[in-house]
């Protein structure tokens, strides 16, 4: 049984390969200048550039409000499916996830064309509703899993013990789904911020996002400084798993206490 | 309690017909002739003859993207479902460090957003000096699906009774018979569903694919909408393409989930 753990090593090496050294190198492309000296220039370039920092406050702020936006409707409508009194069926279930296998592009540019039909001009608004449009299911789906996990004796515990519905819901139901909602939150911000393409055709160009700025300089062959935008990207993302982490282990210990 | 039933219902029904419409959209208008999304000109089914007999404008173009996207989806899922497979079982019988390093190797790719993954492949392959093109895409694709392989055989593996196996080997089975006769079963459906979770993300992925397809002309669905939408006018010929798409899935799916729901209820 022993010899059983050396079947790690072939992805161990891939994984080396195919995840550590690219993210080595952007760090590594991101402290270069062109000809290849070190130089901490990009990084510089990045906090002097008002575009630059205008489009990444922008982006988080997007972000933020379709994280929140998610949750606002995604919490109600996984709560009703994972609640036997409501549904069910698993196809209602489903039919959540349905939709994303369908290319998300052209649904993003079909829904652009909805609104510039209904006449709603293409901007900031269409943006917000198109981007929970696209993250809505990545929400639902892991809130749905862990309250459809989750031992529905605790709620009928807090009931028996005289807690109106409200305050199971709050004290009980709420605190027990939390790491699903955060799995929801860290499926949808980060990609948030860093989408392209979708934020172009959802705004018709008008507003970009900190990805577009990212994918501009990597295919104009401004490689260094593209290199470092990622690598700025990857530090949030380094900072927002940590919280989550703690956050959600803290959930856990909090719920189940 | 029934009033609340009733409000359940409806916002349910609500937020499906906001996830459906823009699909019901693209549906709608396979059935006119108009070259943009939203302009109907009269019942048709010309776009969906067109589709079929290749009378269309650039259609080479669009079929050699579906056949892309096939192909790639097909070459990295079956990759990520044996190379996850191999190495669900490896972590698992790993101990403490390396154990929780391999652990940690493997969320990466599923933290990452898909600009990073594709930004940082691409660099490895300008660094390596290797020309970017079908296998670059393909070696991609797999980088992004095999963790969710992983974590999808991972339970099926503790849940499995060591003993088992043991007991194969016991009886004069070889640890390739056993290997063959009592793990895989035991293993097939996480392997199933991680296969179809990759699958089903190569086909829709976009960001990772732009960066990696460099610049011999390769395209996938998302890549040649992606250029068709920045041109300017969209290939009609994609909204019935669309919409058939969508129908197959859709009866696979309810198919799969019906008899999933029949099998529960026989026992």
């Amino acid at each position: 049984m022993n010899k059983r753990s050396n079947w790690a090593l072939p992805y161990f090496i891939f994984l080396v390969l195919f995840v550590v050294l690219p993210l080595l190198l952007i760090a590594v492309y991101a402290l270069q200048d062109a000809s290849g000296h070190f130089t901490l220039s990009n990084i510089g370039k990045f906090f002097s550039d008002g575009d630059s920092l205008s489009t990444f406050a922008l982006s988080i702020e997007v972000a933020i409000e379709n994280t929140i936006l998610c949750i606002l409707i995604g919490y109600p409508a996984a709560w009703i499916l994972a609640n036997k009194d409501y549904n069910k069926s698993a196809v209602t279930v489903v039919l959540f996830i349905l939709p994303m296998w369908i290319n998300a592009l052209m649904r993003t540019l079909a829904t652009a064309e909805l609104f510039t039909m209904a006449g709603i001009q293409l901007g900031k608004g269409t943006l917000l509703f198109g981007m929970c449009y696209d993250y809505l299911p990545f929400m639902i789906y892991p809130i749905y899993n862990v309250l459809n996990k989750m031992d529905k004796s605790y709620a009928e515990a807090a009931q028996d013990l005289g807690a109106t519905p409200g305050e199971v819901f709050r004290k009980v139901t709420l605190p027990l789904s939390m790491p699903g909602v955060w799995s929801g939150v860290m499926m949808v911000f980060m990609p948030t911020v860093s989408t392209f393409a979708i934020s172009e055709f959802l705004t018709n160009n008008k507003i970009k996002l900190f990805g577009t700025i990212i994918q501009e300089n990597i295919n104009n062959s401004m490689w260094n400084y593209g290199a470092a935008l990622s690598l700025i990207m990857l530090v949030i993302i380094g900072i927002t798993t940590v919280l989550q982490s703690n956050d959600s282990e803290e959930a856990n210990v909090g719920g189940i206490i | 309690m029934k009033g609340k039933k009733l409000l359940a219902k409806l916002y349910i029904g609500l937020v499906l017909v906001i996830l459906y419409a823009p699909i019901i959209f693209i549906a709608v208008f396979s059935f006119t002739e108009a070259k943009s999304l939203g302009n109907w000109t009269g019942f048709s089914f010309n776009l969906y003859k067109n589709l079929f007999n290749g009378s269309m404008q650039n259609s080479s173009g669009l079929m050699s993207a579906v056949e892309n996207t096939l192909l790639i989806a097909l070459i990295a899922s079956v990759v990520a479902t044996l190379l996850g497979t191999v190495a669900a079982i490896g972590i698992y019988n790993l101990k403490g460090r390396k154990k929780d390093v391999m652990n940690f190797l493997n969320n990466i790719p599923m933290i990452n957003p898909d600009i990073i993954t594709g930004v940082s492949l691409f660099l490895l392959f300008v660094f390596l000096h290797i020309s970017q093109g079908y296998t670059t895409v393909v070696l991609a694709h797999i980088t992004f699906c095999t963790p969710y392989v992983v974590l999808n055989v991972m339970p099926k593996l503790s849940q499995l009774n060591p003993n088992i196996y043991e007991a194969a080997l016991d009886l004069g089975a070889t640890p390739m018979q056993a290997l063959r006769k009592v793990l895989v079963p035991a293993l097939r459906p996480g392997m199933i569903s991680g296969f179809i979770l990759s699958f089903t993300m190569s086909l829709d992925d976009f960001a990772v694919t732009f960066f990696t397809r460099g610049t011999i002309g390769l395209d996938t669905l998302s890549t040649y909408i992606y250029a068709d939408a920045r041109k300017g006018g969209l290939t009609p010929e994609l909204k019935p393409l669309m919409t058939i798409l969508f129908l197959l899935i859709l009866v696979v799916l309810l198919v799969i989930n019906i008899r999933q729901s029949k099998n529960l209820n026989k026992k």
